[in-house]
């Protein structure tokens, strides 16, 4: 009997001596849930080791979930959401993909008080204030601007075949005669997602700022004769891509244009980190950039941020680690490894030694442009709409019917609305 | 029926394995058969609400672009299958003989041809992404030898956008309703006939079950407002079966030879005595041998392509319209798109679809064990 006691205890003591490991461990943890690997993994890696200075015992866990274009994250992350087991911060695009798929469920926490407590409500642009606001309430801490309405080209390329860069449509369309006859692939494009991402901005060229800021709204009708109008013109600009497209990813097309098989690419400034970065191209004399034809003055944009899910297991840590992600210096950290501007204004955007010439005559534009939100990267349209509208692309691909086109997207534009 | 220590054990010993089945394969389904005659949209779980059959009503009838996705995906999938099938039937065949001519270095050859069933789909995937690349894969092989490159817009393997034999939804549907009514009126008719009440009674109930959903129900002007575009036999799909055969093949093969190797030389020998030539011996008496294999390669390859997800994914990513089909489809529209109720729609479709493939088998299977 005594012996059996003597064994209970020692069982006892083992369960509380691990229960007490458990809690002391608890308490100095931090989980980040991105698809940030790869070239975009240093970028993230460098937030993470200056947190790793301010807080040395949290112990941060990098939870990242490749593939797809953040594809597969999100539906990792949409499972362990639904699980009940939520990180504890995790990275969403600013704009409908955060509001229409994580707020309307009430899975998010407000963070309207982080940024009155940290004086940032004048430190981002009032239109990126908006995009992250619902009902009152602010619910994100953006990290970076990436812009979507660029063209790219080799300057030496075009005086080879002498053409100059289009600024309108129309003037495209001619160059693409020009490019064709000399048996040059006018425009690159790739797999689905980049033919929505320039359908995007034929739409921001056509309706104009007021007009594509309407359509999503749902103050425009997607049947309206202005939205048929681009698929029209869609189908045009389609006719001067690469017939392959749909077997290169975003890198493969830009490769094209690259190695001098196309002339032009409408791709967002991404394309700017590739090219510098990984071949090794200065920005304005090995690339060239301009804004997409018709959308000067535009600055389509998309933000990646990050939010505090309801629930999350360290609260102090997330939150400590928004601030970082929110501060000048977390963002001069990120920023100029990821190839993107940041989201403050007051940010150190003119150190040459930080940002090079592309991200400060992009941070420029940022600063003086009319802002929009980009459909493809979950800024103007909630996954739902977003989803099928890859479905409605790929069909026009296929049969180029516009009135097909402009319908599909009217009922889901009314099937999926966030208001 | 008494209970002895026998029983108990059988019991303790089957119960374990008997409730995770029930919980997490059966369990499941329910569940997912639940979700599917839901709502539920979006990460919110507050207003969910039954709505009966709708979600596979609209799958098959619906007149948006989602749904017409969806039966796209439906065609491709039932052209897969046959050309799959066919193929490694028809290679694995064809393999499994001439391995069988008593040739030299067999052992070597046999591994070769088996080996890529080893890989996985993902891998195998990659690979024929990069050879059907039309810039620069397969195009460029005629380049080696003094030619010019296939010209990529006529070569354009999975991007191809072309299709042979097109058909509408509308026609296609009401032809495979009016079939399978009159196939059911027909078999309730000649089980009566051959006095099996209970038979034709089914098949008469389900018949006239059917004819009063398609004329009550307005299945006919729902499928007159179907969008438009055709559906068909999409050239795209062919470099995906060429992928998939050179996988699986090899496995067709395996089977197809250890049966050859099972048909005893005497039986051969006395077709040959009786005056068979080689071919006839093939066609009267090896062929028909291998019928129960023939049978068993289909079920397993006609399971796989049916549930094919991550060849097509990885090889011509997610949204390339010529190649979809359900797996995909279901992956985008629950997990993209949040629409979980119409993605476990499409789960319970790909579940019924296997069935049809795995149920008669089963049947079959069982009937000779009971038989034996």
């Amino acid at each position: 009997m005594l012996k059996r006691l003597f064994s209970l205890a020692i069982v006892f003591v083992l369960v509380f001596a691990l229960a007490g490991v458990a809690t002391a461990q608890q308490g100095g943890k931090l989980e980040i849930f991105s698809w940030w690997a790869g070239d975009e993994g240093p970028a993230l890696e460098a937030l993470i080791k200056l947190y790793n200075q301010k807080y040395a015992n949290v112990e941060v866990i990098n939870a990242t979930v490749t593939g797809g274009a953040g594809v597969a994250a999100r539906a990792v992350l949409k499972t362990r959401m639904l699980g009940g087991n939520p990180p504890d911060s995790f990275q969403v695009h600013a704009g409908q993909e955060l509001t229409g798929t994580w707020v309307v469920a009430n899975r998010m926490e407000p963070l309207t008080e982080l940024f009155r407590s940290e004086g940032w409500l004048d430190k981002f642009p009032k239109d990126l204030i908006d995009l992250i606001t619902y009902n009152g309430e602010i619910w994100t801490v953006p990290v970076n601007i990436h812009r979507s309405n660029v063209m790219w080209y080799i300057p030496a390329k075009l005086k080879e075949w002498g053409v100059s860069v289009p600024t309108t449509w129309d003037e495209f369309l001619a160059t693409c005669a020009t490019l064709k006859d000399k048996g040059v692939t006018p425009l690159a494009m790739g797999e689905n997602w980049t033919a929505v991402h320039l359908f995007e901005n034929i739409l921001l060229a056509q309706l104009g700022v007021q007009g594509y800021r309407d359509l999503f709204a749902g103050k425009l009708s997607w049947t309206d004769d202005s939205v048929k109008a681009a698929w029209a013109l869609f189908d045009k600009v389609l006719n001067c891509t690469n017939p392959d497209a749909a077997s290169l990813s975003w890198q493969q097309a830009n490769d094209l244009v690259i190695e001098g098989k196309a002339a032009f690419y409408v791709m967002g400034d991404w394309a700017a980190g590739y090219m510098t970065t990984t071949k090794g191209l200065t920005p304005g004399e090995g690339f060239g950039y301009a804004p997409a034809p018709g959308t000067a003055g535009v600055f389509n944009m998309l933000s990646d941020s990050f939010g505090l899910p309801k629930g999350a297991p360290n609260r102090e840590n997330a939150l400590a680690w928004l601030r970082l992600v929110g501060s000048v210096e977390g963002q001069d950290t990120f920023n100029p490894l990821k190839g993107s501007i940041p989201a403050r204004i007051d940010a150190d955007v003119k150190n040459p030694k930080l940002y090079n010439s592309y991200l400060q005559s992009a941070a420029t534009d940022f600063a003086k442009d009319a802002l929009v939100g980009s459909l493809m990267h979950g800024a103007a349209a909630p996954e739902a709409f977003l989803n099928d509208f890859q479905t409605v692309v790929s069909v026009f691909i296929a049969t180029r019917d516009v009135e097909l086109a402009a319908s599909a997207a009217q009922t889901l534009a009314e099937a999926t609305a966030v208001r | 029926m008494r209970l002895n220590v026998d029983r108990l054990t059988a019991l303790a010993v089957l119960a374990p394995s008997v409730i995770l089945l029930a919980i997490f394969v059966y369990g499941f389904i329910g569940q997912t058969f639940y979700i599917a005659t839901t709502n539920w949209q979006g990460l919110g779980m507050g207003d969910i609400s039954s709505i009966g059959l709708r979600n596979f009503e609209q799958l098959f009838i619906g007149s948006g672009l989602p749904f017409f996705r969806f039966r796209e995906a439906l065609v491709n999938t039932v052209v897969f299958t046959v050309l799959f099938i066919a193929a490694c039937l028809s290679l694995g065949l064809l393999f499994a003989i001439l391995l069988d001519q008593r040739i030299r270095a067999e052992a070597l050859f046999r591994t070769i041809f088996l080996f890529p069933m080893a890989l996985s789909f993902v891998v195998t995937g990659t690979v024929w992404r990069w050879l059907f690349s039309p810039r620069s894969g397969l195009n460029t092989l005629p380049a080696l030898f003094g030619g010019a490159p296939l010209p990529p817009d006529q070569w354009a393997w999975f991007t191809d956008r072309r299709q042979l034999f097109t058909f509408t939804w509308a026609d296609a549907s009401r032809l495979v309703l009016i079939a399978i009514i009159v196939g059911l009126l027909a078999f309730a008719v000649f089980s009566a006939t051959r006095r099996r009440p209970v038979q034709a009674l089914i098949a008469g109930m389900i018949g006239l079950s059917l004819i009063g959903w398609v004329f009550l129900g307005g299945v006919f002007e729902a499928l007159g407002n179907v969008v438009r575009p055709a559906h068909g036999v999409n050239l795209a799909m062919f470099s995906i079966v060429i992928a998939a055969a050179w996988q699986m093949s090899g496995y067709t093969m395996a089977m197809y030879l250890a049966a050859l190797r099972g048909i005893p030389e005497e039986l051969r020998e006395a077709a040959r005595v009786d005056g068979c030539n080689e071919l006839q011996v093939y066609r009267y008496v090896v062929l028909p041998l291998l019928r129960p294999i023939t049978f068993s390669a289909m079920i397993i390859l006609g399971h796989i392509s049916l549930k094919i997800f991550d060849l097509i994914y990885v090889m011509a990513g997610g949204d390339n319209l010529r190649v979809d089909v359900p797996g995909i489809h279901m992956y985008l529209t629950a997990f993209r798109g949040n629409n979980f109720a119409l993605g476990a729609a499409i789960a319970i479709i790909m579940l019924l679809l296997v069935a049809c493939v795995i149920v008669p088998y089963l049947v079959n299977v069982f009937r000779t064990e009971v038989r034996r």
